[in-house]
């Protein structure tokens, strides 16, 4: 076991509205949700000796946004090239910046903007490395790339689109409570398999809802932590898998993800298991993404899941509740940051009529195919 | 404004001409490690099982198995708009367990495709003089 982490904890958060098209820079949006998650636990940019975010494009910088909110004296900055696999390392390198001593208080953000939809591609493909043996082929973007772990999963533990649907739907319902996603309106398991085929084995509703947006959260020691507004969410462990370079095809069994080797570890970091987990925030970019990681976390078994969720067991009432925000798939596409924010805010007990009641833990997970990591936050040190 | 759209040509390297060079000539060849012969494919500049840096390549069966596969109903580059639909697929293939390539599947029926389909590689014609090895259901 290691819980070094937990003397690290979130203090703060902050975002800005999520939507289609804001018309806004990456800079001014993450300048909102930096600026927030300050005053949310009644700091001043004075405070702040740390910045760090993730992306891979399009992203404001963490020395910009520093500028911007008028952090004289930035002592430790880091930008983290990657995706939703590597929101877990931004944040423990936010935690890890405070535990040696490196930084006082960190925000951690992440923006999107509209220049960003990963989606699409547009334009002049330069088909290079990797991309040479892919490109040509049509093979350019995530809903191709997962849907092909998908169709794997059926064919090895007969997994149905009625079993994604389940996910779409449950996540739909839960987001029609939070005033912040985008979207709310429920859906059945019928609009589910009547929606249009997105990459087939899925649909629309097995795709994010990408938007314009950010998030931010403040990281301090768990012994500051205790003079701020908020009880303080520790962050009780970590774990990363980064196995496999180069394309998510080339991972040797599709039917999981990184998290077949993040949850090991991050259970035997922690001594925590599936049942000890009260909220869920699966990182979602698609439904089968929830399907896989949720297996290789040990919440069910192989080609369960679509009975697990369909029996209520991942809503209020059940075992945990999966994603109590909508997740991406509903909430919005923030690059699994929102997952942090709705598990501050239930561990806070501040999440209105979508409270976990009681919530303890959180499990946030983010990344897909090979790539990913997991952490854990609690009301208490362990 | 009418902006002409751009097929998604290969850009080859000292590591991959001989996959093209290949395939121009009907032949599907792989990145081969001269030491221990091992197979790798997108080439490497190391071999992962030996890491030698003695890297060769050879013509391999151009027989596999379908991994897994999807069916594309959006166009997510414009220049696919008109292929719709089509199977992208990852073939296996035969020559080395897990030795993986992502295809296209041709001459069936989208439909009609299934995980764990014996196929073989054949080459089509694309942009530029490039040939691209894509897979049809395998003769009996
Ligand atoms: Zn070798």
């Amino acid at each position: 076991m290691n819980r070094m982490l937990q003397n690290a904890a979130v203090v703060g958060i902050g975002r800005t509205k999520y939507v289609r098209k804001s018309g806004r820079t990456t800079l001014a949006m993450a300048a909102e949700a930096a600026r927030d998650a300050l005053a949310d636990c009644g700091l001043t940019p004075a405070d702040v000796d740390g910045f760090t975010c993730f992306g891979t494009s399009g992203s404001a910088t963490p020395s910009q946004v520093a500028h911007a909110i008028g952090v004289e004296d930035l002592g430790w900055s880091l930008s983290v090239s990657g995706g939703g696999n590597i929101v877990t390392s931004t944040v423990t390198g936010a935690a890890t910046a405070v535990l040696s001593g490196q930084a006082d208080v960190v925000i951690a953000y992440r923006v999107l903007g509209s220049d960003t939809r990963y989606g699409r591609a547009f334009g002049t493909i330069h088909a290079e490395g990797e991309g040479q043996f892919a490109a040509p082929h049509g093979y350019m973007v995530p809903p191709q790339w997962f849907s092909m772990y998908a169709r794997r999963h059926q064919h090895e533990y007969g997994s149905t689109s009625e079993d994604l649907g389940a996910i779409a739907v449950q996540q739909r319902l839960h987001a029609s409570a939070n005033p912040h996603a985008i979207g709310r309106d429920p859906i059945t398991i019928d609009d589910y398999m009547a929606s249009r085929w997105i990459c087939d084995p899925f649909r629309l509703f097995d795709c994010t809802y990408e938007v314009d947006g950010a998030v931010a959260i403040v990281i301090t020691s768990a012994e500051r932590a205790k003079d701020m507004p908020h009880a303080p969410v520790y962050v009780l462990g970590a774990a990363d898998a980064n196995r496999f370079g180069g394309s998510p095809y080339q991972w040797d069994d599709m039917t999981t993800m990184f998290s077949r080797d993040t949850a090991p570890k991050l259970w035997a970091r922690t001594g925590l298991g599936p049942a000890d987990i009260d909220v869920a925030c699966m990182y979602d970019c698609f439904t089968f993404t929830v399907m896989a990681t949720f297996e290789d976390f040990g919440f069910c078994d192989k080609g369960e899941v679509g009975d697990y969720f369909r029996a209520g067991r991942a809503t209020y009432g059940g075992d945990v509740v999966v994603n109590p925000h909508g997740g991406l798939l509903s909430e919005g596409y923030i690059h699994g940051m929102n997952h942090h924010y709705e598990a501050v805010l239930q561990l806070r007990g501040d999440a209105e009529n979508r409270q976990v009641q009681g919530a303890q833990t959180a499990l946030v997970t983010s990344g897909a195919g090979p790539f990913g990591g997991a952490l854990i936050y609690g009301t208490s040190q362990l | 404004m009418t902006t002409e759209i751009q097929a998604p040509v290969p850009i080859p390297n000292a590591l991959t001409e001989a996959f093209w060079q290949g395939a121009a000539e009907g032949q599907l060849v792989m990145q081969r490690c001269n030491a221990c012969g091992h197979l790798q494919h997108p080439p490497e500049p190391i071999c992962s099982a030996c890491l030698s840096f003695d890297l060769g390549s050879a013509a391999v069966s151009g027989k596999g198995t379908v991994y897994t596969y999807c069916i594309p109903t959006q166009a997510f580059h414009p220049w696919f708009a008109d292929k719709l639909p089509f199977v992208l697929a990852v073939v296996e293939l035969d020559d080395q367990p897990g030795l993986k390539m992502i295809t296209n599947i041709v001459d069936i029926d989208p439909e009609a495709v299934k995980v764990g389909d014996r196929v073989e590689v054949t080459f089509q014609p694309f942009s530029e003089g490039f040939f691209l090895p894509v897979f049809r259901p395998a003769a009996q």
